[in-house]
């Protein structure tokens, strides 16, 4: 039976390049997909186009190009990515470029549109977003852009006009393995059963290393060997939408029915509704078999329908974030960080701060559990040293500093011997999650050619 | 015993809604973590961080609950004071429930 072996190059935008160059020459692949997109980035990309409409694109677009265009001229593997973010029509023409200050010719890299629904934004001003249950109107003069989360429909497309490099926005991450499969084995986009197969397929690979060993270790529990060297998976799947998934032998970490279920699971809610654009993929009767060391078969995946709503995030400026940290060491360290903690909320009582929400925790203590977790797990909660954290949101800069400053005062007003005062304030971009109907996406594909 | 004994754990994160596995070693032991640790019990362990409800799914042919918990990552990821904005350990704690099975 005929299968199309695809590999993961990256499992968010910073990912390393090393593991996708060692697939790229060993893997056998048919194509490799690069998922560099987290919630919030195509926001943060908006803004970067805004200031220069010839930007918009991943960061790392052309660090990675570099290694991966020699790669592509000598081999027939196609590459899927979303690095396009908010302008995949420059980041193609930047490719274009890049390949030919490199005299490489022959290729096809398409640009897939579609995404960005920022124009029609006055018309979802009454939808709920889902984060707040609260309409999107309230928060409309903060909005800085919108993007569905596209299917698989531009990728095909692409690829059936032989593009060798599809570069897209803001597409959801199982559909960059979708695409490809729909378009080799010619399923049809009714097929739920395969959707939800293929559907399957791309949920394991969008992460990379976290199916091969990544976020898994745990000394005594779970071993992982060479997780320095960590490899990325590679999926090898026939035309009945069988999943047979491992790594490069020579790379490290561990491809087991463990790090395949925890991967199953990951970022899902109810598994028999695992909500894409393509599908509504059902996980839930999904099987996993060693078939040998390295090598893990999936199977029983499916899919029921298509909702016929995409899920298009709103970014919107949400106003600063101030961290601020000291920290207090030796016996007493944990009563002298309360006294700080006192002392900041009198402070902040007693000035004219203005704060939307605040948080204080002490790291080594209950920063991560809050109190009652915290104490079941160390009962006498005497840590040998403590670092106090004061997080704030604010709408406007002047108070996020202000925090900042009276953190910093406690060196020489505060309690005995605190050290290590570090200050970081951000400029947050959130995002706001609403449904909108299919029929407002019109999905468009640009080519050019080297 | 600890729930770690005998399962292992990922936690995921979408907006404010996070989302954690217990998957167990061997699959005889399927039925007894699912009697025992339900999704009541799991919110009231979490009760300090997670605001929301916790419902549990259940994936029998690969032994694993997935817990997932409403309006737990302080206003979701963009946004949260949190130190761990994504709840990436709150896998860890789970473990770590000392949990009783009956034989």
């Amino acid at each position: 039976m005929r299968t199309i072996r695809i590999g993961a190059g990256a499992g968010y935008a910073g990912d390393r390049i090393e593991p996708a160059v060692e697939l790229m020459k060993n893997g056998r692949l048919d194509y490799i997909i690069f998922e560099c997109l987290a919630e919030r980035t195509i926001a943060l990309a908006q803004q970067e186009k805004l200031k220069d409409t010839e930007k918009g694109f991943n960061p790392l677009l052309e660090y990675r190009m570099d290694k991966i265009l020699p790669l592509c001229a000598k081999n027939p593997i196609k590459v899927i990515t979303n690095m396009g973010a908010a302008n995949p029509v420059s980041a193609a023409k930047a490719i274009k470029a890049m390949a030919q200050e490199r005299g490489i010719r022959g290729l096809k890299i398409a640009a897939v549109t579609g995404d960005d629904v920022y124009s029609n934004i006055g018309q979802y001003l009454e939808l709920t977003v889902m984060e707040t249950g609260k309409k999107l109107k309230e928060i409309q003069t903060s909005i800085i852009s919108a993007n569905a989360y596209i299917g698989m429909e531009g990728i095909v497309r692409a690829l059936k006009e032989n593009a060798d490099i599809v570069i897209t926005g803001r597409v959801s991450d199982p559909s960059l393995t979708v695409g490809p499969l729909m378009h080799e084995f010619g399923w049809e986009p009714a097929d739920y059963e395969r959707l939800g197969k293929a559907t399957a397929a791309g949920h394991l690979l969008e992460c990379g290393a976290q199916v091969t060993g990544g976020y898994f270790a745990d000394p005594g529990y779970k071993e992982v060997e060479g997780l320095w060297n960590v490899g990325f998976p590679i999926t090898e799947i026939n035309e009945n939408g069988d999943i047979t998934l491992s790594k490069l032998p020579e790379a490290g970490g561990v491809v087991s029915t463990a790090t395949v279920k925890e991967q199953i699971v990951y970022e899902i809610h109810d598994p028999a509704m695992y909500l894409t654009p393509d599908v509504i993929a059902d996980f839930s009767q999904i099987e996993v078999d060693e078939t040998s060391p390295d090598h893990v078969l999936v199977t029983g995946a499916t899919g029921t329908r298509k909702s016929g709503f995409y899920k298009t995030s709103v970014g919107y400026q949400d106003g600063y974030i101030v961290e601020a940290e000291i920290s207090y060491g030796g016996s007493g360290c944990f009563h002298r960080a309360k006294l700080a903690e006192e002392i900041i909320r009198k402070r902040i009582e007693h000035s004219n701060i203005h704060m939307k929400d605040f948080t204080i925790d002490f790291i080594g203590v209950s920063s991560l559990y809050g109190e009652s977790i915290s104490k079941s797990l160390n009962p006498n909660n005497l840590p040998s040293e403590v670092r106090l954290r004061i997080a704030a949101r604010t709408s406007e800069q002047k108070d996020a500093l202000a925090i900042g400053q009276e953190v910093e005062a406690l060196y020489t007003n505060g309690p005995a011997g605190g050290g290590g005062v570090r200050v970081n304030i951000e400029d947050i971009v959130s995002i706001a999650s609403i449904l909108i109907p299919e029929s407002d996406i019109h999905i468009d594909v640009l080519c050019e050619e080297v | 015993m600890k729930l770690k004994e005998i399962a292992h754990s990922r936690t995921g994160d979408k907006g404010n809604i996070s989302n954690v596995s217990v998957i167990v070693y061997e699959m005889g032991d399927y039925e007894k973590v699912k009697n025992t640790v339900t999704a009541d019990r799991v919110k009231e362990y979490f009760q300090e961080i997670v605001k929301g409800d916790v419902k549990r799914y259940e994936l029998p042919k690969i032994g694993a609950l997935n817990f997932v918990m409403e309006n737990a990552l302080g206003g979701g990821v963009t946004r949260s004071l949190a130190i761990d904005r994504h709840g990436k350990s709150l896998s860890s704690a789970l473990m770590d429930m000392e949990i009783d099975l009956p034989d």
